[in-house]
């Protein structure tokens, strides 16, 4: 399956981050075949977006090791542009450009990043906003467009470099409730078709269907993880089954 | 109060200096286009190196600093007089043929650059950094974020500030004036000393202002449009 033979296209391992004297991750072990969807849950500033902007290089790790694709990510002389290219990621409030149209935001870095053609590059954005029912928006400004809109143009965005990595950074949680739907739709769209994913997301139902694996994140450190079923349905940690209940009062499952 | 008015804004005399002090705007105009351009071009390059990042610009980013610290706070009066009179004055060869036409618009732009830079830099930073992030994490180099993706949202935001250092500029090409090139303020001393009537100084006044209304109407039209495309009526 995975194209470094073992398993893993994405391995985390031992990967500790400080701001200041505050440690935001620590010892986070991790490993994500391909074509595998990985969730990460837990409380807000439990680490989850933190571990996304370390695996696209946002962040710089302090300690530990971050493989990709059989790339290190932390080693020395890393071409932070070209491994980026290979890793798409989406966030919690877009971050279209918004001096742009939906057709420049989607065809911007494949032209200046990837060197395609401008026609080239249009033609490839015309089908993917075709693909989510947006392509009469592409002459639209991102302002012209609803959340749910722009949310889908930021993964089109993503998808236009073509990345063999996806990470969702909390995607639904700037959303309006009625909007959320068409953006987890084109998530579960994304991993029927085989993309893997690394997702950190406050939505239950979603994570437990879409994903193979969920990752408990507490306090930097991931507490607990394993298949959806036996995280929901029979945690081992009381820290785990303490977030769950926490969720399920809040009926946000 | 008649006597005032005579004194200052004639009808006769502001006919009669019409063509003097015409023909010294045309030099006030001509010094104000070319300092603008050189503006534009040099406090954005002294903007962008001054936020370059890490530890190897440091020398870079100090240099940017002096220099707008520096000519922020020096009046223009001095770096004029040092230009126009100094430089000549040093026996370097090629300064003595230079016209103080062109020693005063290097006057104008070391001093209104140090002013721009600033205007640039708060441009620059009023971007968020999610911008330069998420044009970053699509794999767009450091210059290609910022050429794409910062700066042109930094200068939409900056160009009201910008046109009032320009207004500001405008206005001190009369300094220049004031130390041997006979642009229109000047051409009114001359006139002053003629006619022992200092209406000259009005028509100057005159063209001046006449200058900047257009060009801040232009402004205010171009921002506007700019709004009309990018927002939505009422959403």
């Amino acid at each position: 399956m995975s194209s470094n033979g073992n398993g893993r296209f994405v391995a985390v391992e031992r990967v500790t981050k400080r701001f200041g004297e505050l440690e935001v991750l620590r010892e986070v072990t991790l490993e994500v075949p391909e074509h595998d969807v990985v969730c990460l849950i837990g409380a807000s500033g439990s680490g989850k977006s933190t571990l996304l902007r370390c695996i696209n290089l946002l962040e710089k790790v302090d300690e530990g090791e971050i493989v990709v694709d059989g790339q290190s990510l932390t080693g020395a002389k890393v071409d932070v542009n070209a491994l980026r290219r290979k890793i798409g990621i989406v966030f919690q409030a877009y971050n279209l450009f918004p001096h742009m149209t939906v057709l420049q935001n989607v065809t911007l870095a494949p032209r200046k990043a990837r060197g395609l053609s401008r026609e080239e590059a249009e033609a490839r954005a015309r089908l993917l906003l075709r693909r989510i029912g947006l392509e009469e928006k592409a002459n639209e400004y991102p302002d012209r467009l609803s959340g749910g809109q722009q949310q889908r143009v930021a993964i089109v965005r993503a998808l236009a470099m073509e990345p063999k990595l996806m990470l969702l950074d909390e995607i639904t949680s700037a959303l309006d409730p009625q909007l959320v739907a068409e953006v987890l739709n084109l998530v579960r769209e994304l991993a029927s078709s085989g993309m893997t994913m690394i997702i950190a997301t406050h939505e239950m139902q979603f994570a437990r269907e879409v994903s193979d694996t969920i990752c408990f994140l507490d306090g930097g450190v991931i507490r607990e993880q394993g298949p959806p079923d036996q995280i929901f349905s029979e945690p081992k940690e009381p820290r785990t089954r303490e977030f769950l209940a926490r969720v399920l009062a809040a009926g946000r499952m | 109060m008649h006597r005032v008015l005579h004194a200052f804004v004639d009808p006769f005399y502001f006919r009669q200096s019409l063509p003097d002090i015409w023909s010294g705007f045309v030099l006030n105009v001509h010094m104000m286009v070319i300092a603008e351009a050189l503006v534009l071009v040099l406090a954005l390059l002294i903007a962008v190196v001054r936020g370059l990042p890490g530890r190897g610009a440091r020398p870079l980013r100090g240099l940017a600093i002096v220099y707008t610290d520096f000519f922020r706070g020096t009046p223009l009066t001095i770096v004029a007089f040092v230009c126009i009179l100094g430089l000549p004055g040093t026996g370097i060869g090629f300064l003595k043929n230079v016209s103080s036409t062109a020693l005063g618009i290097v006057a104008l732009t070391i001093v209104y650059t140090a002013y721009v830079t600033e205007v640039y830099r708060a441009g620059i930073e009023s971007v968020h950094g999610s911008q330069r992030m998420a044009a970053r994490s699509l794999g767009l180099s450091y210059g290609q974020a910022l050429r794409y993706v910062v700066l042109p949202q930094a200068i939409r935001r900056v160009i009201p500030p910008l046109l009032n250092d320009f207004i500001g500029l405008q206005k001190d090409t009369a300094i220049i004036g004031a130390i041997g090139v006979t642009e229109a303020a000047a051409q009114g001393t001359n006139f002053a000393n003629d006619y022992f009537n200092y209406t000259g100084y009005f028509v100057a006044a005159v063209f001046f202002v006449y200058l900047t209304i257009p060009l801040a109407r232009f402004t205010d039209h171009i921002i506007r449009q700019r709004e009309l495309r990018e927002r939505a009526a009422g959403t």
